[in-house]
């Protein structure tokens, strides 16, 4: 541990050491007083990793905070946020280093509540052991159970299970043998399957650092003991080679480098490389780095290597053993911890980001949530904050994956949301789904401009949002008659109609909502494909879905209308009778009333109705239909 | 044999350049922004680190800094901005009448979001370590920041794996710190195992030094001012951390070499930032300090 070395040869030899010295990263979690806290600081107190102006500042804020009474209380050598120590509580992941003669140490100590779940599994996410403390006196809880799910579900292969505070029920053997078993009932079809338990007392430091007197029945190593010499994870390293480019360098035009981290395997120069998605092959001419060219790289490595053809690469793409490249596609079965307040909805429009390639995605279908205390397979059509899934993962390109349980890195991916740009889901891929392979794209000979030219109009879906009865029915029945008088080919999707058919299984909530807009983007899309000019009038409230519809269509295709009436006027015309039921309760999730409309940001025509009448309206827009003339961003008439 | 924590800070760099659009690197001149600089030329070779040099000057840097600063800016043909607060320095701010609070808030806090909104820098790269300090233990690799340049330490964005969310809002900013993971000793033994220069502070040398409580300060120049009958001694002193002269306080030690830095460090009983004044003004102060926009 810190011998106190003096005589520099001594020093330089420990330098040497200490840079080639084997990194282990773990993580601790438990619940709220199993003390994992304290075990950490204990085991930095312990190899002597604590100054002696620290130790002064622990001493002080022991007696201001601590739960330990006089005695110091390592747990407030972690928990680091000034509302962590006022609360007694961890937040988040506190990441600390210590170093011994064998191995050096990351470890992350994670927050036990279910509030910051996501936390825990960012400190999870890059470790390669978890030690999991369980309180001698209360054995495995719901907390426990939860947390080895987790631990599970992010790929951690190794577990110590720490029985932490012996002292308090005596050392009793027969305790600590009735946790284990209990536990490795419940974990083995977890697919933890190398469980090492150990018993010990954060608070004493029994078999945290050194074997205790204590506990004779127990032949185990210590914490310590163990954490030096759990095999390390070499499966990387024998994996066939995979670089995700992260970056094209090129200072002049006589170099061009493709920059990354060696994912798995090792890469030489002159070796068959493949790139992936677009499959072309070629060779490697050199590892080049600031140290000059290497022979080799290995997994882990950041290099940059050239390549002896003229191939089209960029960032996002993966250069692979040719011969053992990894799987192309674009639909997956996937795991994913949903990370925000607002809940996932599938068909909603996302970014994914999977290791250096960012991609529209979206989640198609949720197959089952997974109560994460319990194990439970429940139906689900939405996704809350630290919920847990499996589900159907759509994207817009193709990308080269592996699947998470081979490598965490061409198999793990962040959900980010399009407008906060918030990481909002972490996903991890299974398996890739046949659809992509086997659905052809038919290059027809009939195609829409073909269609386009036979009913001699230019296509395209103009989409009318705003509030109920704020007269996006009238002002479209309006002009589509207008349009057909003029012999154009048209059709009008609304809202009310195509609820009694297509959508008639859908409710109002916000899943569903989404769900109904998609539908009819879709919809609306095909009949703009056929030729046709598409009128659709929807409340639409949320500008995620308008946003996905216009994804849908070529620039100039779509035509948002915003039919701008106030919220006071609608009501005061209530048409149908809505408002009054809604204002009554009779009718929930009422836009407007009890929920949220977005107005569009930027739409290509906004109708103020209350300032302009709806022939006024509906003239302007049939002489702009029919000239195809839209002034952007936004048109006011 | 693979350096893992190099290997982690090249694929930081690259990962926060291919995101950002006006990337700049905060260097402060110091041990860690040396080593990491260096990682940056490693992460680009052969071509040049990408982004400029932002160092906010409070005009009371230890001389041999800004030489430093100069020269090393100077031998690698970047581009180097020095910015200073112009307000608090027409108002004659100064850590000694002002007070070592007052002073870093105006002089370094309020300077460098000044500096962050003139160029409108959305990536910013920072040499702060997780070992230094508590709230930095918990502070993401890459830290996100709103539109005010505030941290909201309850709030921070879950970073899994090494994949790295670069998207911001127009306004917001992304705070990189590509040596989060690595020690004070790891530190040391890099900038010995690759040569790389630093500046000669660090190093024990007979130097003018005055006592102030348990602190050794050093006197660099004429403004700093002197108690009635206090004469500056020359002692061989050394620095662990550099900052403005005036707030880093020296301790005495033989160590003149690298190697003997090393060997001090290795059997230190007190922690690097010990020797920093404004650390100590009150528990969680670093917490609050980054909160307001500090690095």
């Amino acid at each position: 541990m810190d011998a106190r070395i003096e005589p520099m040869n001594d020093i330089a030899r420990y330098l040497t050491a200490q840079a080639t010295k084997p990194l282990l990263r773990f993580i601790t979690c438990g619940s709220v007083d199993d003390g994992k806290s304290s075990l950490i600081g204990r085991m930095l107190y312990e190899s002597k990793q604590i100054f002696d102006d620290q130790l002064g500042a622990l001493e002080s804020e022991s007696k201001r905070y601590g739960t330990q009474g006089e005695r110091i209380d390592f747990a407030l050598l972690v928990d680091g946020l000034q509302a962590e120590r006022e609360q007694g509580i961890t937040i988040d992941v506190a990441y600390r280093f210590f170093t011994t003669d064998r191995r050096r140490f990351i470890v992350a100590d994670t927050p036990g509540h279910e509030q910051y779940t996501r936390n825990m599994a960012t400190g999870a996410s890059t470790a390669a052991l978890a030690v999991i403390l369980i309180d001698a006196r209360k054995g495995v809880l719901i907390q426990t159970r939860r947390h080895s799910r987790i631990v599970a579900m992010m790929g951690i292969r190794q577990v110590v299970l720490a029985v932490n505070k012996m002292d308090l029920v005596d050392y009793d053997a027969a305790t600590f043998d009735a946790i284990v078993a209990d536990y490795r009932a419940f974990a083995s079809p977890l697919g933890l399957s190398s469980v090492q338990a150990i018993p010990l007392s954060a608070l004493e430091g029994d078999n945290v650092v050194t074997r205790s007197p204590n506990t004779p029945w127990y032949v185990g190593p210590a914490l310590l003991e163990l954490l030096e010499t759990v095999p390390l994870d070499e499966r990387d390293a024998e994996a066939p080679f995979r670089l995700p480019v992260q970056w094209v360098n090129r200072p002049n035009l006589d170099f061009r480098g493709y920059c990354g981290r060696v994912a798995s395997g090792r890469v030489t120069p002159g070796q068959r490389v493949r790139v992936l998605p677009s499959g072309v092959e070629t060779t490697v001419r050199a590892i080049v780095t600031f140290e000059g060219e290497r022979e080799v790289a290995l997994a882990g490595d950041s290099i940059t290597l050239t390549l002896a053809d003229e191939v089209d690469v960029s960032r996002g793409d993966v250069l692979a053993d040719a011969s053992a490249a990894p799987e192309v596609a674009d639909q997956f079965e996937a795991r994913l911890l949903w990370m925000a307040e607002h809940p996932l909805l599938p068909g909603r429009s996302y970014t994914a980001k999977l290791h250096c390639k960012e991609v529209e995605a979206t989640v198609t279908d949720i197959k089952y949530r997974e109560d994460v205390n319990s194990g439970a397979q429940l139906a689900a059509k939405s996704l809350g904050l630290n919920e847990i899934a499996v589900v159907t993962l759509s994207l817009a390109r193709t990308v080269a994956f592996d699947p998470y349980a081979k490598n965490r890195t061409l198999g793990g991916f962040i959900l980010i949301d399009k407008l906060t740009q918030e990481t909002v889901g972490a996903g991890m891929i299974d398996f890739a789904l046949r659809r992509a392979a086997n659905i052809h794209w038919q290059a027809l000979t009939v195609n829409r401009s073909a269609r386009a030219a036979a009913k001699n109009q230019q296509p395209m879906c103009l989409w009318f949002t705003g509030l109920s009865g704020s007269g996006k029915s009238t002002i479209s029945n309006l002009l589509e008659k207008r349009l057909h008088a003029e012999g154009r080919h048209t059709y009008l999707l609304d809202g009310d109609n195509v609820r009694h058919g297509l959508n008639r299984d859908l409710s109002f909530t916000e899943a569903d909502r989404v769900e109904n807009i998609r539908r009819v983007a879709e919809v609306a899309k095909l009949m703009v494909d056929a030729g046709l000019i598409v009128l659709v009038s929807f409340i639409s409230p949320y500008r995620a879905e308008r946003r996905l519809a216009r994804s849908l269509f070529g620039t100039g295709e779509f035509v948002e209308i915003f039919v701008d009436t106030p919220l006071e006027e609608c009501e005061r015309r209530d048409s149908k009778g809505l408002y009054a039921q809604a204002r009554r309760g009779e009718i929930k999730n009422f836009t407007g009333i009890d929920s949220d409309y977005e107005a569009p940001d930027a739409p290509e025509v906004h109708l103020l109705t209350v300032q302009q009448s709806i022939e006024e309206c509906v003239a302007e827009l049939t002489r702009r239909v029919l000239a195809a003339q839209w002034l952007s961003p936004e048109y006011q008439i | 044999m693979t350096n893992v924590l190099e290997a982690e800070s090249i694929e930081i760099f690259r990962e926060a350049i291919a995101g950002a659009s006006n990337p700049v690197m905060m260097y402060s001149i110091g041990k860690d922004s040396s080593v990491m600089l260096h990682l940056a030329r490693k992460a680009f070779y052969p071509a040049p680190p990408p982004f400029p040099l932002l160092h906010i000057d409070t005009t009371w840097k230890f001389r041999e800094m800004i030489a430093h600063r100069d020269r090393t800016a100077a031998e690698l043909g970047m581009r180097l901005i020095v910015h200073t607060n112009q307000e608090g320095l027409a108002q004659g701010v100064n850590p000694f009448t002002h007070g070592s609070a007052y002073h870093t808030d105006v002089m370094k806090t309020q300077a460098l979001k000044q500096a962050l909104d003139q160029h409108k820098f959305d990536v910013v790269f920072g040499g702060a370590r997780r070992d230094e300090e508590k709230s930095r233990a918990k502070e993401r690799i890459f830290s996100f920041r709103s539109a005010g340049h505030r941290w909201d330490p309850k709030n921070q964005r879950p970073e899994l794996w090494n994949l790295y969310n670069t998207r911001i809002r127009p306004g917001e900013s992304i705070r990189v710190f590509p040596i989060s993971n690595w020690t004070e000793l790891d530190i040391w033994q890099y900038i010995m195992t690759e040569n790389i220069p630093i500046v000669p502070l660090y190093l024990a040398k007979k130097r003018p030094v005055v006592r102030r409580g348990d602190m050794l300060i050093m006197v660099d120049d004429d403004r700093m001012p002197l108690e009635p009958g206090e004469v500056p001694e020359m002692k061989s002193v050394r620095f662990r951390t550099l900052g403005c002269y005036p707030l880093s306080a020296a301790f005495e030690s033989t160590a003149e070499t690298l190697l003997e830095v090393v060997a001090e460090t290795l059997n230190a009983r007190s922690s690097e930032r010990q020797g920093r004044l404004i650390d100590s003004d009150s528990i969680g102060s670093m917490e609050r300090k980054k909160q307001e926009g500090y690095f």
